[in-house]
């Protein structure tokens, strides 16, 4: 018996060992393969994430609290009307191959950062004016950065500029994030594991991050990457659709998380565009206040949310989600679904309800088509509920599926289409990352782009109103003025937007504090701070 | 007729007696949307229960039924005349016009017919009606769809013309056309009736994978293919789901069975 005891705690010894040896290991799926591992050239979602879990950043943005936390920055100071940054760094940091960083390699970072050559996506939003930036280093630790003119939210750009050192010359250089390049098999996988010189440890005293090895798997198919999900053969899905969600919330309801309201949203907008090849009379519709609010009002949102969404959606308030929590105007409440009102608007600018059809002044029947791209199968649905509520006020509906390189030819070149039902995704908290958008010279003003002169008094407000922010350090002052956006938005409705996505994530529950949030990366933001329990002897 | 002919024939008429009855007598219309009721699952008002938007799946699936089963065939019946315009006169005038009609024959089987039909559907006018959309659609298959049969018919033509019957009637003094009307086409038949059951599923499974895309006829206008792509996600569907797969795979068996196939080799 005494023996038999001993064996077993010989053979549980024997165990515990292999385990402590044995690496824990978190495995997820790419939707597709990273363009490229250069943290400066990162314009995809896959290379993000590898740019996320590798790269070592000045400043990160918390992505549960949205506040500015320090990392490689010890402390920073903005000055000088937003145009100057000071930073101290963080003593004895070393890069995964163990060369100690200093000032220089911020330094570095930043001129290839906006070298023009290098076409740096993030770069942009640093060019406040044509003059390069003076950078100055005043010891091995302090830095400071000198911008031509005063840069809108300049601390939280450097969110998204990993530094790299100032004199590796290897493909993939060395980095200062938890995790770094070992192994990348084209079209295959990556394998991602912990730098032994990543500076940040527990309360403990323990090094970070706890999970040694991330195995990242380039899975294109979302229905393999659900199966693989549900044999355990990786740990989490980042985003999934509502279908998916309440499927798997069924079958293992500690799997999946709903974090609430996301950046994401759906909207529909009429084309503006004065050139465009729309019969005028149709022009005349959807350049009119009116019209564009009571089609916003004949909608029933609370139905495409509860519907089509499944209840993980809620109706949308404007452009910004209440996700984004300072910029967000919470004043503002979304278009009420109230069809006599929308009559009453459309009665108003001589619209006349005949036999169940609406005639505009001129009598042309209102019917008009929105085109959305094929395949997705919410927006189609959306497109479906939309035609049921604007019969209602006796509006017809044609809705039309596209491939989405002629659906992108349409809106953006030829402006051959009426209205268009698309999604909007702010990856950026700052509204200074939406002056593409609403200003009425951008090239992404959707409804009516590039325009010489604001079209309208309201067009030219925000116009006003977005360059005074962009320009204005002062964050109060700054939410005062996208405030006053919104509203005009909101008021003259150019997009009528629909819902607010809400972000669902599945995650193994063997996958120990994860807290899934609404900002990306949703699942793994704290990667650092995973756990992972190792299993060994057999599966699972 | 042998009896898996005859009983395929009959399946065929009964789905579209079915499908003709709902158009006259609709229990349901196929777009409504019953919103208190998305997914809902069979009962008396609702057989086959309710999609995601609360619509009758049994209207919906008898309305596609009735536009498969009327569109599918008129655009087989319009792929086979072209089919025959072409094949016949290349293999029975022979020569310049056989090349010509190769070269062309060759030239159509090799494009990408999908993403032809892509192109294609995205320079259709937005404010077509759904069933315009469709029946444009339908109208393109026929016209990317001659090609294969057009070869048959070729190879089916030169062989007559070098029968001893079409010999015989030429020595006699027949005229070309003449010989084309009376002799060939009549005793092509065989191999026309042949290419049109063929072409009948084959158009049948391309509206289904356009619908597949998503680009198929336009919300709310059901189709076969639009049906089938509740099935992108077969965990979550309730076995009544999978009706229109049932309908499809017995439509697409029974045209295949009522070809004539025995009568194609002489």
């Amino acid at each position: 018996m005494k023996r038999c005891l001993i064996a077993i705690a010989m053979l549980g010894l024997a165990v515990v060992s292999r385990a402590a040896q044995a690496p824990s290991e978190l495995r997820f799926c790419l939707h597709a393969e990273p363009k490229t591992f250069d943290p400066l050239l990162v314009e995809d979602a896959s290379s993000e994430t590898i740019r996320y879990l590798t790269g070592g950043v000045l400043i990160r943005i918390n992505r549960k609290t949205q506040q500015l936390t320090p990392e490689l920055a010890a402390s920073w100071k903005v000055d000088l009307q937003g145009r100057r940054i000071r930073f101290s760094l963080r003593p004895n940091v070393k890069f995964s191959d163990s060369t100690p960083f200093s000032a220089d390699d911020v330094a570095s970072t930043m001129k290839r950062l906006m070298d023009p050559a290098t076409h740096s996506p993030a770069a942009d939003a640093f060019r406040s004016s044509d003059v390069p930036p003076q950078i100055t280093i005043s010891n091995p630790l302090t830095v400071s950065i000198l911008f031509g003119a005063p840069v809108a939210g300049l601390e939280r750009l450097f969110d998204q500029v990993a530094i790299t050192p100032a004199k590796s010359q290897q493909k993939i250089p060395a980095v200062l994030g938890p995790y770094l390049v070992a192994e990348h098999k084209p079209g295959a996988e990556i394998l991602l594991v912990r730098n032994p010189n990543y500076w940040k440890v527990d309360g403990t005293g323990i090094r970070l991050p706890y999970i040694d090895r991330i195995r990242l798997e380039i899975q294109q198919n979302r229905d393999i990457e659900l199966v693989k999900f549900r044999r355990g053969e990786i740990d989490l899905i980042d985003s999934l659709d509502p279908d998916t969600f309440d499927e798997l919330s069924r079958q293992a309801p500690r799997s999946v998380v709903d974090a609430g309201a996301s950046l994401e949203s759906e909207m529909i907008w009429f084309n503006q565009v004065p050139a465009s090849p729309i019969p005028g009379y149709k022009q005349n519709w959807f350049q009119s206040t009116a019209f564009r609010r009571a089609v916003s009002e004949a909608i029933n949102r609370l139905d495409i949310c509860r519907i089509v969404y499944r209840g993980h959606a809620r109706p949308a308030e404007g452009p910004v989600s209440p996700a984004n929590r300072f910029w967000f105007n919470a004043s503002l409440k979304p278009h009420p679904h109230d069809v006599a009102s929308a009559r009453r608007r459309l009665e108003s600018e001589g619209f006349r309800l005949r036999g169940g059809q609406l005639y505009d002044r001129e009598g042309h029947a209102v019917e008009f088509s929105v085109i959305t791209n094929a395949g997705n199968r919410n927006r189609e649905r959306i497109a479906s509920m939309l035609q049921q509520d604007l019969q209602t006020i006796g509006m017809r509906l044609n809705v039309v599926t596209l491939d989405f390189p002629s659906l992108i030819e349409r809106i953006t070149r030829t402006f051959n289409y009426e209205s268009c039902l698309l999604g909007l995704t702010n990856f950026d908290l700052d509204p200074s990352a939406q002056m593409n958008v609403w200003l009425s010279s951008a090239a992404n003003h959707q409804w009516n782009p590039n325009q010489k002169q604001p079209a309208t008094p309201w067009e030219a407000e925000i116009d006003k109103l977005m360059q005074a922010q962009a320009a204005d350090p002062r964050p109060e002052a700054r939410k005062r003025a996208f405030d006053r956006v919104q509203q005009i938005v909101w008021d003259e409705a150019p997009f009528l937007f629909l819902v607010t996505k809400n972000s669902l994530t599945a995650i193994s529950p063997d996958v120990q504090n994860a807290a899934p949030v609404a900002l990306t990366p949703q699942a793994f933001w704290n990667i650092e701070m995973l756990r992972k329990p190792v299993f060994t002897g057999g599966t699972r | 007729m042998k009896r898996p002919q005859r009983l395929a024939i009959i399946v065929l008429a009964a789905l579209f007696v079915a499908a003709i009855l709902s158009a006259v007598a609709p229990a349901n219309s196929h777009a409504r949307q019953y919103r208190d009721l998305p997914g809902a699952r069979p009962s008396a008002a609702f057989p086959l229960g309710t999609d995601e938007l609360g619509r009758d799946r049994l209207a919906r699936l008898l309305f596609a039924t009735r536009i498969s089963l009327v569109l599918a065939p008129a655009a087989a019946l319009a792929a086979t005349l072209l089919a025959v315009m072409v094949g016949g006169m290349a293999g029975y005038f022979g020569g310049f016009w056989d090349k010509c009609a190769v070269r062309a024959i060759d030239l159509m089987l090799s494009l990408p017919w999908l993403f032809l039909l892509l192109a294609a559907r995205a320079l259709l006018p937005l404010n077509a009606p759904p069933i315009a959309s469709l029946i444009m659609t339908y109208g393109l298959l026929a016209v990317l769809g001659w090609a294969g049969p057009a070869r048959v018919i070729r190879a089916g033509t030169r062989k007559l013309r070098e029968s001893d019957f079409i010999l015989q009637a030429s020595a006699g003094g027949c005229g070309k056309l003449r010989i084309l009307w009376r002799h060939l086409i009549p005793n092509l038949k065989p191999i026309l009736l042949a290419q049109l059951w063929t072409t009948i599923p084959v158009f049948i499974l391309s509206e289904a994978n356009l619908g597949l895309l998503g680009l198929s006829a336009s919300e709310p206008f059901p189709t076969w293919g639009n049906l089938l792509r509740d099935l992108e996600s077969p965990f979550s569907l309730q076995p009544e789901g999978f009706a229109p797969l049932a309908v499809v795979m017995l439509s697409v068996a029974c045209f295949k069975l009522a070809t004539p196939a025995q009568e194609y080799h002489t």
